[in-house]
């Protein structure tokens, strides 16, 4: 198998070429800043994406809808136990993870004891979740905790710290995708969720731990995300719906389920940051921004399924 | 399966009569002519945003960008149609026409429709930016007069969600191309080898999705007389839920029109509910969720009795 066959390349050699045309134009200065830049607001993109792409690899029909309502509602629920009192950076944490874990619950309840389907059972619980979200946050806005803010803008070794914190997770995602049983039956389930149910996978449960998992990213992520820009929005997460999918897609994950693909979600979650970056520095405005991301979306999705017919 | 055909529609109007009764309980005053043309002015809209998702996923689609689509036509209504009346509606044509042009491409190449609906999003999006960078326009003239006018007996909100039913009932239900579509969601191979062209039928959806999201941006101008880039992001989960809550499925063709704006009436209800019963406006997003997992959950236990019986 040849460097090109490989799903992900697309994704990152698009990232470069944005890269490559934004430092044009500043005839190569900058290059770190904006290297750094994507990392950082990559990371984001790259979390959530990870959970987006375990449950789109699970079959056709499935999808989180929840993940903007989840990290809003753990991130403002997180910023309240912390009140930005220093040292309750780990107690915040616990409480962000709890909350996106019970948002999962809470997801895969709906879908599996009333037979929603995924997009209604999520959707309608993100309504839920955003309702609570507003009614706990009566829009103060409070400050992470000093320590917290100082980490999530942070960096170490040259890289941000946000971005060591989603490259861990995308090792062990990778890991447990192509390593453990786990991820071998997810990839089952999301082929053929038939077979794999007759060839004696534990469906359901994959199915649960799932939608756990990517409520937890969603959690996660809502917790870097408000300690990064110094507190909790309502409508912080509102971007992540559409960027989390589109950057399962660019990555080269199969939107019919059962491939999945890491290292694509973290190209494509850097592409989608150097792509604006690009258009801004070509001095495009917000619309025409707009409309070219998502030309390119829909160009990158054609690309690969007329490479798929030829293959 | 007539029982199940039957609670198909039973079950979103019993949920619409209940909710309807709980809010006159609460508030006696909403029984009354100007009471309902409050409650149900903006579903308006949103029942025919709802009509023009329940087209795609009629074809075992899915829509992620009517939301845009609509704020886009929104936008063009308040500028383009307002100022040069013939440039407007020609650009309002070639958005029908280009959501036509997306049927076929995601046929034709078999692209998942989740995701160029998704990037179609972006686009949508983007113009209405370009065109309306700032929340202003003004609506047409005649349009205002329309979504204003005073019926006698019965709100003109009532009554233009009568009408969009029974159209949309004719069309897609009874009609000999309605149900032909309809086939192309339940099984789309035998429809080809019935001798139809696969390509046109999809195209022939999406124009229809286009046509309604067109009519529904219009209708929301004509309230609110004026737009914004963002006015209508909300109408994409909205028309989802609304055409679940109608009784439609994600797959195999089987919608209905009548239900899908009974659903988009109840969503709409569900939210000035929450005002009556003096609770927190915090709570009002949640409760259509809330109210969405009710009556499905209803939905269940009912389609599990029909299927005993």
């Amino acid at each position: 198998m040849t460097l090109l066959a490989k799903p992900w390349i697309w994704s990152w050699l698009a990232a470069a070429i944005a890269f490559g045309l934004t430092l044009a134009l500043t005839s190569g200065r900058g290059a770190g800043e904006l290297a750094y830049a994507a990392l950082s607001f990559g990371a984001f993109a790259a979390i959530v994406g990870m959970g987006q792409m375990l449950v789109i690899t699970l079959g056709p029909g499935n999808v989180d809808l929840s993940i903007p309502a989840t990290m809003t509602l753990t991130a403002t629920l997180a910023l309240k136990v912390m009140s930005s009192d220093p040292g309750t950076a780990l107690l915040g944490l616990a409480v962000a993870l709890a909350v996106g874990l019970g948002a999962g619950m809470a997801n895969f309840a709906l879908i599996f004891l009333l037979r929603l389907p995924p997009i209604i059972a999520t959707l309608a619980a993100s309504l839920v979740y955003q309702s609570l979200a507003i009614w706990s946050n009566r829009g103060l806005r409070i400050k992470p905790p000093e320590g917290l803010a100082d980490f999530s803008t942070g960096r170490f070794l040259a890289l941000p710290n946000v971005a060591w914190v989603a490259l861990a997770l995308a090792v062990v995602v990778w890991v447990v995708l192509e390593r453990t049983v786990w991820g071998r039956w997810l990839l089952a389930a999301g082929q053929n969720m038939r077979a794999a149910r007759l060839a004696g996978v534990p469906v359901e449960m994959v199915r649960a731990a799932t939608y756990l998992a990517v409520s937890v990213f969603a959690g996660l992520a809502g917790y870097l995300l408000a300690s990064f820009s110094g507190g909790a929005a309502l409508n912080m997460g509102a971007e992540y719906l559409l960027m989390s999918i589109a950057v399962v897609v660019i990555g080269g994950t199969s939107i019919a389920g059962g491939a999945s693909n890491v290292p694509g979600i973290w190209g494509a979650a850097l592409f989608m940051f150097l792509v604006v970056s690009m258009l801004n520095s070509y001095g495009a405005g917000a619309g025409v921004r707009s409309v070219l991301t998502g030309t390119i979306i829909i160009a990158i999705v054609i690309a690969a399924s007329t490479r798929r017919v030829r293959a | 399966m007539t029982a199940l055909a039957r609670y198909r529609i039973i079950l979103p109007v019993v949920s619409l009569a209940v909710l309807l009764a709980a809010t006159f309980y609460m508030q006696p005053r909403a029984m009354s002519y100007f009471g309902l043309n409050l409650l149900f002015n903006l579903a308006v809209p949103i029942a025919l945003a709802t009509i023009a998702q329940m087209m795609v996923i009629m074809v075992n689609d899915i829509d992620l960008s009517l939301g845009t689509f609509v704020s886009l036509v929104a936008c063009i209504t308040a500028t383009f149609l307002h100022d040069t009346p013939l440039l407007g509606a020609a650009m309002l044509l070639a958005l029908i026409l280009s959501y036509a042009a997306l049927g076929a491409l995601i046929h034709t190449l078999e692209l998942p429709a989740i995701v160029v609906t998704l990037g179609m999003s972006f686009v949508w999006g983007g113009l209405a930016l370009f065109i309306l960078p700032s929340p202003g326009g003004t609506s047409p003239v005649w349009l205002r007069t329309l979504m204003t006018v005073k019926p006698p007996f019965v709100p003109m909100a009532v009554v233009a969600s009568v009408i969009i039913a029974a159209v949309t009932h004719l069309l897609v239900i009874r009609s000999g191309i309605g149900t032909v579509l309809r086939g192309v969601g339940g099984n789309a191979r035998s429809v080809a080898r019935a001798g139809w062209p696969l390509v046109r039928l999809k195209a022939l959806a999406y124009g229809l999705c286009g046509l309604f999201g067109v009519l529904a941006g219009m209708a929301l101008v004509g309230l609110t007389t004026s737009a914004d880039a963002n006015i209508a992001l909300r109408y994409t989960l909205l028309s989802i839920a609304g055409v679940i809550l109608g009784g439609g499925e994600f797959i195999g063709g089987k919608v209905s029109p009548t239900g899908a704006v009974i659903g988009a009436l109840t969503l709409t209800l569900a939210a000035s509910f929450l005002s009556f019963m003096r609770l927190s406006p915090d709570w009002q997003i949640g409760a259509q969720g809330a109210i969405l997992i009710l009556v499905l959950t209803a939905r269940l236990i009912f389609s599990r009795k029909g299927s005993v019986a």
